[in-house]
């Protein structure tokens, strides 16, 4: 079974590219899907009816969606490869910035579109800098030169990712991503790890407390201008 | 150096293939692209830009010089033959105009600095009300951001193909831009509903329903129209900045404009 994560902010087309993946791909592969998303998402619902593949979802809640991510996805890839998938796409909403969902193994793809701001990319971090590929999405709706600015920053904070551009809605200029996907070797799902370290702590805010101030915190919190020996700081 | 660019039949909206085998351009030629609204006009500058390769719902392919052209070529802005103006006239990246250049100049691989303060130039002469090179782009007003972008696709993007997409509509010194483009020798294609902007091209694609359906060159009568509609534009040109700086129309410009 092939692999392909997908994240990216909020409405950066990430259902819309995964909708042309799939509509390459149905006639010969099957697929999966999974979309971890925090409170509401409906893609799993959508693209069985439209499409007829397996879906499924979960709702990260309190928790972190890539956190979530983590927990889920070795049940998701058991799914998937009993239910005889050939492939497996897994929607992230990732909205933290701090983590990143990609693996070790199949395809990291990041989502952004054009009209989301110059300065995205830079402070998306470890979403963009971890991921194989950036799909940058809404070309349609962007000057060329426009495009092109956007494409040289990312190339710039990010020199090794691979840049593609497309109209989501239309599917243009995707063969390089297809091709990518095609040529990906099948994963091992036993030895699936994290490829960047996830800054997933577990602390109070993380189990839902909602005091303001770190003094009514433990675990991992953080001072406004705290030295750096205090940064771990256990509670009072 | 690009000689010629083929462009190959793909389907119309319904799915079925276009009615030509191929339309070759060449270099330094000019074509309009022409018909009603959504019949496709934008989808096919659209397909040029992205030298498609089947790859887009048209499924029409694009050739330079008789070759695919490379991943390089395709995907690489340093090494794009072609820049084009889009219908869009929004900037949504938070630069100033002039770091806005500075990094498309990095793109295009310029290193020349004085194109910054030429493009600028360059695109006051196109507008009304002046760009100034600290002005944010996301404030610059609809016919100042196409000056804008006109100006770097001319001297930024300086490629030897340019597209133009309705470049009448943002109230820019029309006239102007044309002749420079006309002058330099490029191979310009423009999408339009003006008339003298058709008349003016060798070439004259028809569209309709989303495929080509026609394609038509400038015949002599034409020469002869689009002379006759020139002055007339240039009338209606004098007539509007008149109005636009807030004058009244007197019986001595009557006099001078249309005697
Ligand atoms: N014009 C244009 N619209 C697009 C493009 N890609 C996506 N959209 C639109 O943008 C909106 C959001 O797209 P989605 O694919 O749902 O975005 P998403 O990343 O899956 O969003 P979430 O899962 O909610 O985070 C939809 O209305 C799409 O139709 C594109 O390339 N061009
Ligand atoms: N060959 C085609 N097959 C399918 N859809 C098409 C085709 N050509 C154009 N379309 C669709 O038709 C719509 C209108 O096309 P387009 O924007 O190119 O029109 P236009 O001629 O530029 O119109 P306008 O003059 O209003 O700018 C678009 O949604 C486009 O995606
Ligand atoms: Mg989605
Ligand atoms: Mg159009
Ligand atoms: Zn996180």
């Amino acid at each position: 079974m092939k692999l392909v994560v997908i994240a990216g902010p909020p409405s950066a087309g990430k259902t819309t590219l995964t909708r042309q993946i799939v509509k390459r791909f149905k006639d010969e592969m099957i697929i999966a899907f999974l979309k971890i998303d925090v409170v509401k998402a409906y893609e799993d619902i959508e693209l069985k009816k439209e499409f007829g593949i397996l879906t499924k979802k979960i709702y990260s809640g309190d928790l972190c969606p890539d956190h979530a991510g983590v927990m889920v996805l070795g049940d998701a890839v058991e799914w998937a490869e009993e239910n005889g998938a050939d492939l497996l796409i897994v929607e992230s909403a990732g909205l933290c910035l701090r983590c990143s969902p990609y693996l070790n193994q199949g395809l990291g793809v990041i989502v952004l579109s054009s009209i989301s701001g110059i300065h995205a990319p830079e402070k998306m971090g470890a979403m963009v800098s971890l991921a194989d590929i950036a799909v940058i999405t809404k070309i349609d709706l962007v000057s060329q030169a426009e495009r092109e600015v956007m494409i040289q920053k990312i190339k710039e904070v990010h020199t090794k990712i691979i840049l593609m551009e497309t109209n989501a809605l239309q599917g243009n200029s995707l063969h390089r991503l297809y091709k990518l996907i095609q040529d990906s070797p099948e994963i091992d799902g036993k030895n699936l790890i994290l490829k960047g370290n996830p800054p997933l702590g577990t602390c109070t805010i993380c189990i839902g407390r909602k005091e303001i101030g770190w003094r009514h915190h433990f675990g991992v919190v953080q001072k406004l201008d705290g030295p750096v020996a205090e940064y771990l700081y256990r509670g009072e | 150096m690009i000689r010629e660019l083929i462009i190959y039949p793909g389907v119309d909206k319904s799915g079925f293939r276009e009615r030509f085998t191929y339309i070759k351009l060449k270099a330094g030629e000019t074509v309009s692209i022409v018909g009603p609204t959504g019949s496709g006009k934008t989808a096919l500058i659209t397909d040029i830009e992205l030298l498609a390769q089947e790859d887009t719902y048209t499924k029409r392919r694009i050739t330079i010089n008789g070759q695919v052209p490379s991943d390089e070529i395709r995907y690489n802005p340093a090494m794009k033959p072609i820049v084009m103006i889009t219908q869009n006239t929004k900037c949504f990246a938070d630069l100033t105009t002039e770091e806005f250049l500075r990094i498309h100049a990095r793109a295009r691989k310029i290193s020349d600095h004085g194109v910054i303060k030429d493009t600028i130039d360059l695109a006051n002469t196109f507008t009304g009300e002046k760009i100034k090179k600290d002005t944010r782009v996301t404030v610059l007003s609809g016919g100042q951001t196409r000056s804008l972008l006109i100006a770097d696709a001319i001297l930024i993007g300086a490629a030897p193909i340019i597209l133009l997409d309705e470049i009448e509509n943002a109230g820019i010194f029309k006239q102007e831009v044309v002749r420079l483009i006309h002058n330099a020798g490029k191979m310009v294609i423009f999408v339009t509903h003006d008339p003298v902007i058709a008349l003016l091209t060798k070439t004259r694609i028809i569209m309709e329903n989303g495929a080509v359906k026609n394609i038509l060159y400038q015949n002599e009568p034409e020469i002869r129209a689009a002379r006759n509609l020139l002055e007339l534009d240039r009338k209606i040109g004098n007539v509007r900045e008149e109005l636009r700086a807030g004058k009244a129309i007197t019986f001595d410009f009557l006099s001078v404009n249309f005697a």
